[in-house]
């Protein structure tokens, strides 16, 4: 093997800081999930040691299944998250072509309009949401979160898409006009399998906010039919006394949808985020 | 059945005035090259043409129909582009098929259509493949069969060599003029290359600025440029100008071509020295810093030894230099 661009050293040192680095990030998941798989008494005993047959106990789980209806809350957070997600993408995508690719008056300042909500947080805008939601009869429904959520996750959307939109060549644009393609063929067909990795890109920023909110959950639809996995957690955490056996299980079982989304977007991610700086 | 008209073409983007009012006539199965440095406009013309760019104000008429406000894929045309510009997700037969496929062509007229346009590309062992799996050239002869496949009345190229590497650009150059032989089709070409200009066309059309400096065959633009700019643009190693004012003449400005330039040891118009020499076998191209001309270069035929520093004598050949005036224009 070549050594002009290794050394031993070098190499040591950088995988130390990486691994470091890991360990650190992945310290408090771990933590979370050791412990849900342990007695009340093991989490308290020694937080930091690994179930042991003396302290392994699924008291945790065995709640969370069984008081509240956990499986619909997943439901919820899962048709929340997808819906808000599909939405985001199409609409981002669309506006984002748009804006790249037709030349009209007030195009950049109806980027930068766009845009905006990148710099606002929308929960600024909570109390008029929720007036808005109980004049047109949304409070306690998915469909008022996922509006909200579209809302939400547009701008970055528009702002990413557009710039990776722009890149998208002129001449396959144009070659596809000329066979006759209509402007939806072009962008459904010509552009968005070009653009696929930032779109994962944009899928993942968009829906890890999504999946944990709390806030609009809480306020627009916190009925039981309509609860989310999160602020169904909330049910085991007291004023004087919380569950910690049902909170940890329940955190664990979270983690493994939004694990699954990631898995699933994260070999177009790298793509995505690289494609900028090597290409 | 291959005509266009240009009649005073304006196009602005802005403030910005690209094309400042073009007038053009082809006729039918005419090879017609657009040259031209780049921001000229020859690229946006040939926009317009297509209609992927409305113009400003003029009409663009094809076979005698204004097609000004009809969509690109209704104008009859087909065009090659400089990026190939092929469907990633489809294989080299339906890259060429799609456009047929639109108009709702039947699909045993499209295969053979296909058919015959690959065996004139010698493309038929690629049918199957994807434009990935291709090579730049062959990407290109598919860009060109998509093309002759519609069987337009217009072809556009937009600059289609200027991607490719030196060998294959001479190879396809040569595909590309076999093909207008064969089909006798009406081709529009774009580059800013003047030899690919000076090789494939019947016209070739000199933009600079918007403005179309002059329009007529290779030899004539050669042997009677009309300006300055023209005489400068066509012709390589480019033509020397020399201030008029410096050599005593009456013309502001005198244009010869180095190779209507002979040189000589002894005696001569110019005197100057070699500031460097190319050797590139066939010919030999001379750079002469003189005394009255100033920088000028010598084209000589076959192999000529001259070091630098070495003092020659230059003569331009009289018939063959060209006077210009305060405007740029041949004085006659």
């Amino acid at each position: 093997m070549s050594t002009a661009t290794r050394s031993l050293p070098r190499t040591i040192g950088a995988h130390a800081i990486l691994l470091t680095y890991t360990a650190i990030a992945l310290f408090p998941v771990i933590l979370v999930i050791m412990n849900s798989f342990k007695s009340r008494a093991g989490i308290f005993g020694a937080p930091l040691t690994p179930p042991t047959p003396g302290t392994f106990d699924l008291i945790g789980y065995t709640t969370v299944i069984g008081q509240g209806d956990f499986i619909h809350y997943f439901q919820n957070s899962l048709v929340v998250t997808v819906a808000s997600l599909f939405f985001v993408l199409l609409f981002g995508a669309m506006a984002a072509f748009a804006l790249s690719e037709y030349r009209f008056r007030g195009n950049s300042l109806m980027g930068l309009y766009l845009a905006l909500g990148i710099m606002i947080p929308i929960r600024l805008g909570t109390v008029a949401i929720l007036q808005l939601m109980v004049a047109s009869g949304l409070v306690n429904t998915l469909t008022a979160l996922i509006l909200v959520y579209t809302a939400q996750g547009l701008p970055l959307a528009i702002f990413i898409l557009s710039e990776f939109m722009k890149q998208v060549s002129d001449d396959l644009k144009n070659a596809g006009r000329i066979d006759g393609l209509s402007e939806y063929t072009i962008f459904f067909r010509l552009v968005l399998p070009l653009v696929r990795p930032s779109m994962a890109t944009v899928a993942v920023f968009t829906m890890i906010p999504i999946w944990n909110d709390l806030w609009f959950p809480l306020i627009l639809a916190p009925s039981e039919e309509t609860k989310t996995v999160t602020l169904g957690a909330q049910l085991f955490l007291g004023q004087f006394v919380t569950n910690w056996n049902a909170i940890l299980a329940a955190l664990s079982l979270a983690i493994m949808p939004v694990l699954i989304l990631y898995v699933i977007f994260s070999r177009q991610l790298i793509r995505g985020i690289t494609s900028g700086a090597v290409k | 059945m291959g005509s266009l008209n240009i009649e005073n073409v304006k196009k602005a983007f802005g403030p910005v005035e690209v094309l400042k009012g073009i007038n053009l006539e082809v006729t039918d199965g005419e090879f017609v090259v657009f040259v031209g440095p780049s921001g000229c406009g020859k690229s946006t013309l040939l926009r317009v043409i297509a209609g992927l760019e409305d113009s400003t104000s003029g009409r663009v008429v094809i076979d005698g129909q204004d097609v000004s406000a009809t969509p690109p894929a209704k104008r009859g045309i087909a065009m090659v582009f400089q990026t190939y510009a092929l469907y990633p997700h489809l294989t080299v037969k339906n890259n060429m098929g799609l456009g047929l496929k639109q108009a709702n062509t039947p699909a045993a007229e499209i295969d053979r259509r296909i058919g015959i346009a690959s065996s004139m590309l010698s493309l038929e062992p690629y049918l199957e493949r994807r434009p990935a799996e291709l090579s730049g050239g062959q990407r290109q002869r598919v860009a060109i069969g998509r093309a002759v496949v519609r069987e337009p009345k217009l072809f556009l190229f937009d600059e289609p060599l200027s991607n490719l590497d030196a060998a294959l650009r001479v190879n396809t150059r040569l595909e590309i003029a076999q093909l207008h032989r064969r089909l006798k089709a009406t081709m529009i070409y774009v580059t800013h290359d003047q030899v690919e200009a000076m090789t494939l066309a019947d016209k070739i059309v000199v933009l600079n600025a918007g403005r179309i400096e002059q329009i007529g065959g290779p030899m004539e633009l050669y042997n009677s440029p009309a300006n300055e700019f023209v005489a400068g643009f066509i012709g390589s190693p480019k033509m020397n100008f020399v201030d008029g004012a410096r050599l005593g003449e009456t013309a502001k400005t005198i244009g010869v071509r180095p190779e209507h330039l002979t040189v000589d040891p002894k005696s001569g118009a110019w005197k100057g020295t070699v500031v460097h020499a190319e050797h590139l076998g066939a010919d030999t191209n001379l750079y002469l810093d003189c005394e009255k001309a100033g920088l000028i270069t010598v084209r000589i035929f076959g192999v000529y030894d001259a070091e630098p520093g070495a003092t020659l004598y230059a003569t331009p050949d009289p018939a063959k230099t060209y006077r210009f005036g305060a405007d740029g224009k041949v004085l006659k």
